[in-house]
């Protein structure tokens, strides 16, 4: 059941000065199929509250699979999914989002004929809107593009605003643990790094939680406390961003040009 | 000049009972991109509903304001309309979902075919009538011995129907159960993500077309007093058509191709034939078929990925 992780070599260190109880998400060989094929052949990872976690892997690798797994959608076969404490594994996926995880999914999937207000207002559907507009003054100054394009469709922005939308749509529940999947995807560097810092700034200032996919290893795991590899829907490799980014498996596989 | 206007009356007031249902139609489509054939039928049985309650609260309570009995037998058939649809939704369709693209619509046919059966069993296969509720008319204008009239009850099928609208328009645009709806509509994935209960979302939308269907049904047996078990099938694939030309999944489409269908079959019949009056309403459905299948508000799907 546990994966066979090749070369693990740190256990896997949280921040020094953190002290460690139970991780506040925690996948245990779970394995997914679509139909008869397998995806997922038996994962295991931990994220623990206040870190950021990469995961990154080539196309194919099952990177998207897992974030929907943790989402019940689809459900994993077999394993299970912790998230607090709680099995996850068998709950249908709205319940999930609402013990407070928020995904980016991949593709963004920003409600096309909805305006952007809309779309937010959707994001923090789960408490009805408590804290909408004190949470709303929040997104627009984390992305000032939002304002200018509040009542514009989300169809018409642009890829990157799209982004900011997704993820911004993601922060209106006020996760507790934020899945970010391939946000850097088909965005300009610049639009990237924004985006990062973004992530990175929410982290330090107010502990939020992020498991973030990349294939942009490079940036992801310099942004990242800990990641993981994933290679035909197993983790190969395990470790503190700095650590994986000086294997030479990791440079060589998906560093070159990377950067 | 005095029938046509006459025949606009008419054909507005007939067309606002196919936008109703059309609408139904129209909002099923477009959340789980099915046609509930059964639809037309659930408005058949919301117009029983409708008879059986005005007599009850005619003969048995002895109720004699119309405007009392009217509100009643509306949020009666309204409720038990709902209730009805919910089932169906339950049994019939929820099942099937996940299933391959058909089956539901297959199944739609069966309760379809169920629904009508069941009232011509339970309520006997002739015509039942129902004494006139509202008669009084009013004479708008009148040339050459030709008297242009509007019905009170007309005008109250107008009325219910353009306040109904409203209320709806609301429901879909500015409430968090309409919001949900149409991000169900766009990607149910992404709802569920955002913590949106789908099914329950889906099981709203038929409960809400229904009860649109149960006003529909109420005012169709006002306006024409009888009403007969086979009576869902004809104004339900003339609402389909009004859909169909609206833009399925529409919701103005619906309304708009609602109201045009309902002029198109009373001025057909006015001009050129009223035994083919049917045949009109149905060419249109061949004709938007093929030569405009997304309708007139239908959305030409150009939106960035």
């Amino acid at each position: 059941m546990s994966a066979p992780a090749e070369t693990t070599e740190a256990p896997a260190p949280a921040r020094a000065s953190e002290p460690r109880g139970a991780p506040l998400l925690s996948v245990a060989g779970v394995k997914t199929y679509y139909g008869k094929i397998i995806a997922l052949k038996g994962v295991d990872l931990e994220v623990n509250e206040g870190e950021i976690v990469t995961l990154i892997g080539a196309n194919g690798a099952g990177k998207s699979t897992l974030m929907m797994t943790i989402c019940g959608s689809p459900q994993a076969r077999e394993g299970r999914i912790v998230f607090d404490g709680r099995d996850i594994t068998r709950m249908a996926t709205h319940d999930i989002m609402r013990l407070r995880i928020a995904q980016s999914p991949e593709g963004r999937r920003i409600f096309a004929r909805m305006t952007v207000y809309e779309n937010l207002q959707m994001g923090a559907a789960i408490d009805g809107n408590a804290h909408f507009d004190a949470d709303l003054e929040r997104m627009f100054e984390l992305f000032p593009r939002l304002k200018e394009r509040i009542n514009q469709r989300g169809g018409t922005l642009s890829g990157g605003e799209q982004q900011m939308l997704a993820i911004a749509r993601a922060l209106m529940s006020r996760p507790r643990l934020l899945l970010l999947d391939e946000p850097s995807l088909g965005l300009a560097p610049l639009v990237v790094r924004q985006i990062f810092e973004v992530i990175r700034d929410l982290n330090a200032s107010e502990g939020l939680t992020v498991f973030l996919v990349e294939q942009n290893a490079y940036h992801a795991l310099k942004l990242a406390h800990r990641g993981y590899v994933l290679v035909n829907g197993l983790i190969t490799l395990s470790g503190t961003g700095r650590e994986l980014l000086e294997r030479p498996e990791v440079k060589a596989a998906y560093l070159e040009g990377g950067r | 000049m005095e029938v046509f206007l006459q025949q606009l009356i008419n054909g507005l007031t007939l067309g606002s009972i196919y936008g109703l249902i059309a609408i139904g139609y129209t909002m099923v489509f477009g959340i789980i991109g099915m046609v509930n054939f059964a639809h037309g039928d659930v408005f058949m049985v919301s117009a029983f509903i409708g008879l059986i309650c005005v007599l009850l609260l005619t003969t048995v309570l002895g109720m004699s304001s119309i405007f009392l009995i009217l509100a009643i037998t509306l949020v009666v058939a309204m409720l038990f309309t709902s209730l009805v649809s919910w089932t169906i939704e339950r049994v019939a369709y929820r099942p099937l979902r996940g299933s391959f693209r058909l089956a539901p619509m297959i199944s739609a046919i069966g309760m379809s075919i169920f629904l009508s059966n069941f009232v011509q069993v339970a309520q006997g296969p002739r015509n039942k009538p129902l004494p006139p509720m509202v008669p009084d008319v009013i004479v708008l204008m009148e040339r050459n011995g030709y008297q242009v009239t509007l019905a009170y009850k007309q005008l109250i099928i107008m009325a219910v129907t353009a306040l109904l609208l409203v209320g709806f328009w609301w429901l879909v645009q500015k409430t968090p159960l309409g919001r949900a709806q149409r991000a169900c509509e766009q990607d149910r994935k992404m709802a569920a993500l955002l913590g949106v209960n789908v099914d329950r979302t889906i099981s709203l939308t038929f409960v809400i077309g229904a009860a649109l269907a149960a006003v529909a049904g109420v005012m169709y047996l006002m306006y024409y007093g009888v009403v007969n078990f086979a009576d869902g099938f004809v104004p339900g694939v003339k609402a389909f058509t009004a859909a169909v030309l609206g833009g399925i999944g529409s919701l103005p489409g619906a309304v708009l191709g609602g109201l045009l269908i309902g002029l198109i079959e009373t001025l057909w019949s006015a001009y050129f034939s009223i035994e083919y009056k049917d045949v009109a309403a149905f060419s249109i459905l061949v004709l938007v078929l093929i030569f405009m299948p997304q309708g007139l508000l239908g959305r030409p799907d150009v939106e960035k990925v």
